[in-house]
C-alpha cells in the first residue's frame, strides 16, 4: 500500500472546522438562538415591521381598555352637541349624528372591529390548515376530493360570499364571524395544501419516511413545524381583509347592530354627515385603515424575518 | 465488528443467510412514469427502470454509474421503498421486502439511504441532534438514549457534539451536513446504506474527507454500501464491484478494476475515455460519444445503445442483448461479446471461456 | 478583429479587491492577465473567489452591497470607470459570458434563434434576415445537430448539452474578443462535458478567443486551458501554465488538490489524502497566509506575513514561503507511487 508524503498526518478524525471558525456560522460559543428565536432577533431589527406592531399593541391594548379609560360615556348623546368638528373643546374628535363622543366610540368600538376581524382569521387558519395539510401530504384522490370542494367557494367573490352567508343566517357578531370563517376556510386551505406539497417532496420528508415513521408522526414531527409558518403569514395578512369585511357587513346591517359601537357600523351612521362634517365621517374608515395596514407590514416583515438563508 | 450505541432497537442477530447469501438481490425491477400527452396524444411512457438484476453481496461495495435518464437514482428510491415499483423481486437477506417475515418497518431499520442534496435533506427547524435521534425515537429508544446516541455518532463523523448538536443545518457547510446525513443514515444501525451520490455536491477537497470517512465507517460498522455516482474515479477508488445503467438498464456488471481498466461495453469504454485527461501534452483530441443522453420516453428498438455505438450492426436493431457472462463475475449486455449472437465481432462458441 | 494596440493583453486586473457588505472580503488582492488568444482556467473550490473575479470583469455584482478596488483593463480599456452605455457596448459585442446553467441563462418565452438575431441586431445595423443567417451559422459552427429546425425551438426543448451549445452560440454572436466561462460544464454529463470542452478549445483556436474559464475541475481545466491559476480564500496562490500547475506544483494547496483526486493511481482500500479543515471564514481574516491553518509546511512566519508571489520558473508564479519544500513533497509523491506500481 503506498504511502505518500511525510507531512503531518491528518487526524484519525477529519474534524471539520478545525481552529478557523466555520464559515458563516455564529461564533461556537454562542448558544444558537433556534429558528423563532431568530425570526423575532431579525423582526426586531426590520423598522417598518416593529413601527406596525406597535401600532398594533397601542390599538389593542386600548380597545382591550377601553371600559375603563374613554374619556366620555361612548352612549351618552346629546341632540344640541351633534356633529361637532375635531378638535372641539369637549369633544377630542368631534361627535357624531347623535352627539355621542367619536373617540370614546373609536376606543369602544375597537374592541368588537378586532375581535370580528381577528377571529375568523384564527378559526380559519385551524380548519383551514388542517384541511389544506392533510390534502396536501395525503395527496392523490382525497387532495382531489378536498381541493376541488374548496375551489367552489374559492369561486365566489368573498365579499359576495360573506354577504350572501350572513344575509341566510341573519345579523349579529356570531352570524358575522360564521360567516367570515366560511370566507377565509378556502383561501388558507389552498396555500396550506399547495406549501404541504412543496414540502412533502423535500429529501427530510422522504428520509423520515426511510425511519419508517407513520404518516402521523412525521405529520407531526417534520412536516407541521415547516408547513405552519408561512401559512401563518398569510393568515396575518388576511387580517387586514376580514376587518374591512366585518365592517362591510356591520355598514350593510348584517353584522353588529346599533346602539354598538363599531367602526364599519359607526361609517355607516355617519354616511349622512359626509356632507356636514366629512372629517367626523370619515374617522372610522381612518381607523380600520391604520389598523389594516399596520397588520400588512407586519406580516410583511414576518415573511421576510422568515426567509432562511441557506 | 459493530460497536453497539445505546440499546439496539433490532436484536443483534440479523444475519439469516450466512455469508453466502447476497444482502440484496433484485430481479427484474421495472418502472415506468406516465406521460400525460394531453387531449389526443398517445398516452406515453418514461421506462425509467426496465428490467433490473443485480445482487450486492454482505460486506461488499456495489457501485452503479451512469449519466442522467439510466435510472441509477429512480432504482435506488424503488429499493427503499420510496415509490412502488411495478414489477420485480426485492430480497433483503433472502426474505421478500415487506412479505410477512420482513415488514418494511422491519426492513427500514436495516436499510438507510443517504441522499445527494445534503441541504434538503434535513428538515431546517430541526437541531441536527433532534434529526439524527429521529429515526431512534421512532422505533422506540428512549429520548435521552436517542440523544446520546446521536451525539456519540456526531462524534464517531467528527463534528464535535458540543459545537454542532444543538445547530441548525443553515448554520453548516455543506461537507459538515453531509456527514449529519451521514450519522442520521447509522443511527438506526443498518445493515445496508445506500449512498445516492452523497459526494457529488461537495468540493473535491471535503470529498475526499467524506470518502475517507465512509470507508472507516464500514469497516467500524460492518456495513454494505451501494453507492451512485457519476464519478468514475470515486467509483473505482471505493466501489468492489460496479453495475453500469444506461436508459434504464444494466449493460455491465463485474469486479471495478476489471470492468473500469478493461470495458467489455462499448458505453463503459465510452464513459471512461468521457473523463478528461490530467495531462496537458495528452489532451483528449475527439469525444468518445456525439449527442445527449437520450430520454428513457422511446427507448429504440433492440439494443439501446445502438444509434450511438461504434460497433453497431444489422443484428443489434433486432434482438435485446442479455445479461450474459464473460467470464463468472463479469457479465456484459452487449452481442459483439457473445458468442453465437450473430454479431461480426463476436468470439466464437468454441473460444468463449 | 483585434483592435487597438497589438500586444495589449486582452484583460489585466491588478489588484482587484471586492468586498461585499463592508464585510465579506471574496477577493483579496488578485493580478491577472490574459493575453490575446489565450485560454486561462480559474481554479478553486467554493469560496475561493473565481465567480465573484469572473463577475467583476463584466462589473456584474449587485451596485450597491459591493465595494470594488483595483483595476480591470479589458483590451485596454478600464472597465471600472466606464459609463454604463459604455459598459452595454462593452458587455456582449467586446467581452460574452457563458454561465452553468443554461437555462437560467436563456429567456424561456423566446426561441433561441429570436435570442440570437435580437442580440446580433443590438449591436449592429443588420437585417432580420442576415441576422438570421448569422445565427444559422453559429448553430453549425457550434455543432447543433438540425441546425435550422433548431433557430426555432425554445430553451425547455432542446436537452443540457444542447442548450448549453446554445448559449455558446449566444456568447459568440456579436463577435467578442473575450468569453469568460463561469463553471459552463459542470451541470453536465460526462460524455456532454467532454464534447462542450473540445468544442470551447476549437472554438478559442479557431476564432482567436481569449477566454477565462472557472471550473473546481482540474481535468476540466487541463482539456480547455494552456495556463492555469489556483484561487484560494480570493487570492491565486498558485499560476503557470497547464503544465507547470498539474505536473509541477509549487504551493501546498494545489498539491493537496491533486492529491486528494481519487486519481487511477491509487490503491484501493488506501485513505485519499485530505486537506484537513475547511476554508476560512471570508469575513474575519487570519491575519499572514490564508491557507496557513490548514497547510503541512505552515511555520510561524506564515501566520504573520502574507507571502509575495515568488517566481518558480519563467511564467510559473507560487505565493508561498516554502515552494522548494512543497515542489519537493510533491516529487517524493511521485516517487513513492512509481515505487508501489513496480
Amino acid at each position: 500500500m503506498a504511502t505518500l508524503a511525510p507531512h503531518a498526518t491528518a487526524p484519525l478524525l477529519d474534524v471539520a472546522g478545525g481552529a478557523a471558525p466555520l464559515p458563516d456560522a455564529p461564533d461556537a460559543f454562542m448558544p444558537s438562538r433556534g429558528f423563532w428565536g431568530q425570526v423575532g432577533h431579525k423582526l426586531l431589527r426590520d423598522p417598518v415591521a416593529m413601527t406596525a406592531a406597535c401600532v398594533i399593541l397601542a390599538i389593542v391594548a386600548v380597545a382591550l381598555l377601553a371600559p375603563w379609560i374613554t374619556p366620555m360615556d361612548p352612549y351618552r348623546g346629546s341632540m344640541i352637541r351633534r356633529l361637532k368638528p375635531v378638535g372641539d373643546a369637549t369633544y377630542l374628535l368631534g361627535s357624531d349624528e347623535l352627539g355621542r363622543d367619536m373617540l370614546s366610540r373609536l376606543m369602544l368600538g375597537g374592541r368588537l372591529s378586532l375581535f370580528i376581524g381577528v377571529t375568523p382569521v384564527i378559526l380559519a387558519f385551524v380548519i383551514g390548515s388542517g384541511i389544506g395539510i392533510l390534502a396536501g401530504y395525503v395527496g392523490g384522490w382525497l387532495n382531489t376530493v378536498l381541493m376541488r370542494t374548496i375551489d367552489v367557494f374559492f369561486a365566489f367573490p368573498s365579499v359576495l360570499l360573506a354577504i350572501a352567508l350572513s344575509g341566510a343566517l341573519g345579523a349579529g357578531v356570531f352570524n358575522s364571524i360564521v360567516s367570515l370563517t366560511c370566507v377565509f376556510v378556502p383561501q388558507i386551505a389552498r396555500v396550506a395544501e399547495s406549501v404541504t406539497t412543496q414540502i412533502r417532496s423535500r429529501d427530510y420528508v422522504d428520509a423520515a419516511r426511510l425511519s419508517g415513521a407513520s404518516t402521523f408522526t412525521i405529520l407531526r414531527v417534520q412536516v407541521l413545524g415547516n408547513v405552519l409558518g408561512p401559512i401563518f403569514v398569510y393568515a396575518t395578512s388576511l387580517i387586514s381583509v376580514s376587518m374591512i369585511l366585518a365592517s362591510g357587513l356591520s355598514f350593510l346591517g348584517l353584522g353588529v347592530k346599533p346602539p354598538e359601537p363599531e367602526w364599519g357600523l359607526m361609517l355607516n351612521t355617519l354616511r349622512t354627515a359626509i356632507y356636514v362634517n366629512p372629517l367626523v365621517a370619515a374617522l372610522p374608515g381612518l381607523a380600520i385603515f391604520i389598523v389594516s395596514i399596520s397588520f400588512n407590514l407586519f406580516s410583511d416583515g414576518l415573511r421576510s424575518a422568515m426567509e432562511v438563508k441557506a | 465488528m459493530s460497536t453497539p450505541i445505546g440499546q439496539p432497537t433490532v436484536p443483534p442477530d440479523r444475519d439469516r443467510g450466512g455469508p453466502a447469501q447476497p444482502l440484496l438481490s433484485i430481479d427484474g425491477l421495472v418502472k415506468h412514469f406516465p406521460v400525460k400527452k394531453g387531449l389526443g396524444g398517445r398516452p406515453a411512457v418514461v421506462r425509467a427502470v426496465d428490467g433490473v438484476d443485480f445482487t450486492i453481496l454482505k460486506g461488499e461495495t456495489l457501485g452503479i454509474v451512469g449519466e442522467s435518464g439510466c435510472g441509477k437514482s429512480t432504482t435506488a428510491r424503488l429499493i427503499m421503498g420510496l415509490m412502488p415499483h411495478d414489477s420485480g423481486e426485492l430480497l433483503f437477506d433472502g426474505e421478500l421486502i415487506g412479505g410477512r417475515a420482513l415488514p418494511w418497518r422491519d426492513f427500514r431499520a436495516q436499510t438507510q439511504m443517504v441522499f445527494q442534496d445534503s441541504y434538503a435533506s434535513l428538515n431546517p427547524r430541526m437541531t441536527v441532534e433532534g434529526s439524527i435521534a429521529f429515526g431512534p425515537r421512532v422505533h422506540g429508544v428512549p429520548k435521552r438514549q436517542a440523544i446520546e446516541r446521536a451525539r456519540s455518532l456526531l462524534a464517531r463523523v467528527g463534528l464535535e457534539p458540543s459545537r454542532f448538536a444543538a445547530r441548525y443545518p443553515h448554520e453548516l457547510s455543506g461537507g459538515q451536513r453531509q456527514r449529519v446525513n451521514i450519522a442520521r443514515a447509522l443511527a438506526l444501525q443498518p445493515r445496508l446504506v445506500v449512498l445516492d451520490e452523497a459526494v457529488s455536491a461537495l468540493d473535491k477537497s471535503v470529498e475526499a474527507q467524506v470518502l475517507n470517512l465512509l470507508m472507516d465507517l464500514k469497516q467500524e460498522f460492518a456495513l454494505t454500501y451501494l453507492f451512485i455516482s457519476h464519478d468514475l474515479n470515486v467509483v473505482r477508488f471505493l466501489c468492489d464491484r460496479v453495475a453500469v445503467m444506461y436508459l434504464g438498464q444494466v449493460v455491465e456488471i463485474g469486479p471495478a478494476d476489471t470492468v473500469l481498466a478493461s470495458p467489455a461495453h462499448p458505453y463503459t469504454a465510452a464513459l471512461l475515455s468521457s473523463m478528461p485527461s490530467m495531462d496537458p501534452d495528452a489532451r483528449t483530441q475527439v469525444a468518445p460519444l456525439a449527442g445527449d443522453p437520450p430520454n428513457p420516453i422511446d427507448p429504440p428498438p433492440g439494443c439501446r445503445f445502438h444509434p450511438r455505438c461504434t460497433l453497431a450492426e444489422e443484428v443489434c436493431k433486432g434482438r435485446v442483448p442479455p445479461l450474459a457472462p464473460v467470464d463468472p463475475v463479469h457479465r456484459v449486455a452487449c452481442l459483439a461479446r457473445q458468442p453465437g449472437s450473430g454479431h461480426s465481432a463476436a468470439p466464437t462458441l468454441s473460444v468463449a471461456a | 478583429m483585434s483592435r487597438g494596440i497589438a500586444k495589449e493583453p486582452a484583460v489585466a486586473i491588478r489588484g482587484l479587491k471586492v468586498v461585499f457588505g463592508g464585510v465579506v472580503e471574496a477577493v483579496d488582492g488578485v493580478d491577472l492577465t490574459l493575453e490575446r488568444g489565450q485560454a486561462v482556467a480559474l481554479i478553486g473550490e467554493s469560496g475561493s473567489g473565481k465567480s465573484v473575479t469572473l463577475r467583476a470583469i463584466m462589473r456584474l455584482n449587485p451596485e450597491r452591497r459591493t465595494r470594488i478596488e483595483g483595476e480591470i483593463r479589458v483590451a485596454g480599456r478600464e472597465v471600472m470607470t466606464l459609463s454604463s452605455r459604455a459598459l452595454r457596448a462593452l458587455r456582449g459585442r467586446e467581452v460574452a459570458m457563458i454561465f452553468q446553467e443554461p437555462l437560467l441563462a436563456l429567456d424561456p418565452v423566446y426561441t433561441v434563434g429570436r435570442q440570437i438575431t435580437e442580440a446580433i441586431r443590438q449591436h449592429e445595423k443588420i437585417g432580420s434576415e442576415a441576422a438570421r443567417r448569422r445565427a444559422l451559422q453559429l448553430f453549425e459552427r457550434v455543432r447543433i445537430p438540425s441546425p435550422e429546425r433548431r433557430l426555432d425551438s425554445y430553451p425547455h426543448e432542446m436537452s443540457g448539452g444542447m442548450r448549453q451549445r446554445a448559449m455558446i452560440a449566444l456568447a459568440l454572436a456579436c463577435r467578442p474578443q473575450v468569453l469568460l466561462a463561469d463553471e459552463p460544464t459542470t451541470a453536465l454529463d460526462a460524455t456532454v462535458q467532454i464534447q462542450i470542452l473540445l468544442l470551447l478549445r476549437e472554438l478559442q483556436a479557431e476564432l482567436g478567443l481569449s477566454t477565462i474559464f472557472v471550473t473546481h475541475d482540474l481535468g476540466a481545466a487541463v482539456e480547455v486551458a494552456d495556463r492555469i491559476a489556483v484561487m484560494y480564500a480570493g487570492r491565486i496562490v498558485e499560476e503557470g501554465s497547464a503544465r507547470d500547475v498539474v505536473l509541477a506544483p509549487h504551493h501546498p494547496y494545489t498539491i493537496g488538490l491533486l492529491r486528494s483526486r481519487a486519481d487511477g493511481a491509487l490503491a484501493k482500500g488506501s485513505r485519499l489524502e485530505t486537506i484537513p479543515g475547511s476554508p476560512p471564514d471570508l469575513a474575519a481574516r487570519p491575519p499572514g497566509c490564508p491557507f496557513a491553518p490548514r497547510c503541512f509546511l505552515a511555520e510561524d512566519r506564515c501566520r504573520v506575513d502574507a507571502p509575495p508571489d515568488v517566481v518558480v520558473a519563467t511564467g510559473h508564479r507560487a505565493a508561498c514561503w516554502h515552494t522548494e519544500a512543497a515542489h519537493a513533497a510533491f516529487q517524493g509523491d511521485r516517487a513513492r507511487l512509481l515505487e508501489a506500481a513496480v
